[in-house]
């Protein structure tokens, strides 16, 4: 169950949890009926970024498809377009975007905007053929994309995911074991065993930092087979710091569970921990982009460490030197947890 | 039903007694509404970048300063050559380099056309791609200002109006998932192994030989957790409306009555994943890995459905939470009536009368 488990989650969380944003749904109010509308609309159509759902007549009926979801965005042409274009020099379009995600909002519009901007340039050649773009200095910007050429939303999911997996494994069973022992009333036996405090903490914590480098090998094989993602740098710093960080993972699991009397106590103090590591660890969101309070947090957090690390070894291939500094924090947070454990560790109740 | 009362005081004084775990459970939606309304944005602001300046001349000077005055970027530092970059990259700091080739200046001025290369680490894809976006829109602005004097002809302009959500801030697309995820947790969880554990510890015989129905000792086990799971409903919403400035344009009423058949759902799954299980950890583990993930990938709150292979779609169609999930956007930030959802709280409703069915029909009375 603890292999079989991960296993699955690696094999479909990243197939799952893919952002890109293709797919825009549009829904389009053409009430021009002109060739350059036509145009247009084909340009957007065969863009590949949007799927056409819908030419409504009039915006309210587009407005509807919206509330249904089943568009994202609405463009609207209005009438007289390519006259006023040719007359007027200048026509605007509408364009309206179901915003209540954000991101995804944003760049629907800007990927329309350009479309638009694409077609108004190939039309200002049409009209003005002599002097064209050729006037207006231009910038070509050549974007290149490295360690992940195919910008394979996967190869940069799994790592992450790896890590959280190896989390939640070491930490979850770690932070039920003592626990259950008290639950069930055989923690007494060893209380009153002559066996030392820090023996036995330690005793509880050698399985587990096996299990939780079985699993995260396992993990990488998976990802290998699976997704093809070989570690680019150094094996031996990889596991080096899996080793360590599994100490500190276990070791804030230890402690839970000698703060708590009851399994479900444990399981929920883990997971409300577990959940804000996660979230602030940077697995879905860059924490570049956090508010000064949340980067703290993270700063503290040893999960943002272990992502950073998993991603920057395995996909970046970084050296020792590259890693060292999060590897000092991590062993900080281990010898930290585990000694508040073993402190924290009664024998007498 | 004298009998009845007597149980429920007696779950209810099992759930309030338990202070670390009730501490917990209203801790959670404060600390998810918070991470998810200041901490998680996706927006990518001061990412850092290096620059390989080979012109260094007064256009490309121009240009740098236009992109350190906008918010998205930091300059890190200024390398001198190009293997620096991958340096710089695998140490893990800067995001974006560019690499602005030498006679910037004098192609631009002679030939109209210069070129700068933009390399990004897409070791994270969006990122690179937003980065990149933002520097080609930059660049385009800086290039327009060149123009500007010559003035263009024949222009389109785009009118971008952003429905229900104009500064397009995050908390309109989490708050609903916070919501489905905390009702998720509370009640499944709780109930599957607060039930279990009765079973665990013995004590589930006890309660069975007892006069008192088998199904009323699961009802009178559900119950606290629905009291429970509401006033996270209300401190939850409590949050977004003061705290997040996150307006309900829906009706209140329309929106407990949802979150109500929706906690109803969650209890049911809870009751079956106890009735088929034996130890709280298989419990917790099953509840957690069977509920808690497919909740938070197939709601669609963090990850877009419509992305997934077609087999993934088609799965997430039974998961409750997504159901949920339309219905509390509708309802709150689209502001639709119950003519709107009527479709979605069909489908939840079924899915909860068959688990209903489903676990009724395998409730044994006796244990193993």
């Amino acid at each position: 169950m603890i292999l079989v488990v991960p296993s699955v989650q690696l094999s479909i969380l990243p197939l799952a949890a893919d952002y890109e944003i293709k797919n825009i749904n549009i829904a389009i109010v053409d009430q021009d009926h002109s060739s350059y509308s036509q145009r247009l609309i084909s340009t957007i159509t065969s863009s590949g970024y949007f799927r056409l759902t819908g030419m409504n007549t009039s915006y309210n009926g587009a407005f509807s498809l919206i509330e249904q979801d089943a568009a994202d965005l609405i463009l609207e042409i209005p009438a007289n377009f390519e006259k006023r274009i040719i007359r007027e020099n200048q026509d605007k379009v509408f364009i309206a975007v179901n915003a209540i995600n954000g991101v995804k909002a944003n760049l629907g519009a800007a990927y329309l905007a350009s479309i638009v901007r694409r077609f108004n340039d190939d039309i200002r050649l049409e009209l003005l053929p002599s002097k064209g773009m050729a006037q207006q200095p231009i910038i070509e910007v050549t974007p290149t994309n490295w360690f992940n050429i195919h910008m394979n939303y996967r190869v940069f999911m799994v790592p992450g995911i790896l890590a959280i997996l190896v989390t939640m494994v070491g930490g979850f069973l770690s932070a039920l074991n003592i626990v259950k022992e008290k639950e069930v009333g055989t923690i007494e036996q060893i209380n009153v065993t002559p066996i030392r405090k820090h023996h036995f903490i330690l005793g509880k914590l050698i399985p587990f930092w096996v299990l939780g480098n079985v699993v995260f090998t396992v993990g990488l094989l998976i990802s290998w087979l699976i997704y093809g993602i070989v570690p680019a740098g150094n094996l031996f710093v990889l596991y080096g710091f899996i080793g360590v960080y599994l100490l500190c993972v276990l070791g804030l699991g230890l402690l839970v569970s000698t703060i708590c009397e009851t399994q479900q106590q444990a399981m929920f103090i883990m997971f409300f921990f577990m959940m804000i590591f996660i979230l602030l660890g940077g697995l879905f969101t860059s924490t570049d982009s956090m508010p000064e309070w949340a980067k703290l947090v993270s700063e503290l957090n040893p999960v943002t460490y272990l992502i950073d690390v998993m991603r920057m070894i395995i996909l970046k291939g970084s050296g020792f030197a590259d890693v060292s500094r999060h590897l000092f924090i991590v062993g900080l947070f281990a010898i930290g947890l585990n000694t508040w454990a073993v402190l924290n560790y009664k024998k007498t109740s | 039903m004298k009998q009845f009362i007597t149980f429920l005081k007696k779950e209810f004084a099992h759930v309030l007694r338990d202070r670390k775990t009730l501490l917990i459970l209203f801790g959670m939606p404060i600390a998810q509404i918070l991470i998810f309304g200041f901490a998680l944005t996706n927006e990518v602001k001061n990412a850092k970048i290096v620059v390989v300046d080979y012109a260094n001349d007064v256009s490309s000077q121009k240009l740098l300063r236009k992109l350190e005055a906008s918010q998205y970027f930091e300059i890190e530092k200024t390398v001198l050559s190009a293997p620096e970059i991958e340096n710089a990259f695998q140490a893990g700091v800067v995001k974006l380099a560019l690499v602005i080739p030498s006679n910037f200046d004098a192609n631009l001025a002679h030939d109209n056309h210069a070129q700068i290369q933009v390399i990004a680490d897409a070791s994270d894809p969006n990122t690179a791609n937003t980065l990149t976006n933002y520097v080609s829109s930059i660049i385009v602005d800086y290039q327009q200002e060149l123009t500007r004097s010559s003035g263009i002809s024949y222009r389109i302009l785009p009118e971008t109006r952003m429905l229900y959500n104009p500064q397009l801030k995050g908390v309109y697309n989490f708050v609903p998932g916070v919501m489905a995820l905390v009702l998720m947790l509370v009640c499944v969880m709780m109930t599957a192994v607060s039930i279990v554990r009765e079973k665990e510890l013995g004590t589930m015989e006890i309660l069975l030989v007892s006069p008192f129905k088998p199904l009323m000792v699961v009802l009178s086990k559900a119950i606290p957790y629905l009291l429970l799971s509401l006033i996270n409903v209300a401190i939850i919403l409590l949050l977004s409306v003061f705290v997040l400035d996150l307006p309900i344009h829906g009706s209140l009423l329309l929106l407990f009555a949802e979150s109500t058949l929706f906690i109803i759902t969650c209890l049911t799954v809870g009751i079956f994943i106890s009735v088929r299980t034996a130890s709280q950890q298989v419990a917790m583990l099953i509840s957690l890995m069977g509920m808690m993930l497919p909740t938070i990938l197939f709601s669609g709150f963090m990850f877009p459905i419509e992305n997934m292979p077609v087999a993934l779609q088609i799965i997430s169609n039974i998961v409750p939470a997504k159901w949920f999930y339309i219905i509390v956007k509708s309802i709150m930030i689209k502001g639709l009536g119950f003519a709107g959802i009527w479709k979605e709280t069909l489908i939840l409703a079924g899915i909860t009368v068959f688990l209903l069915i489903v676990s009724l029909k395998t409730f044994k009375i006796r244990l193993a």
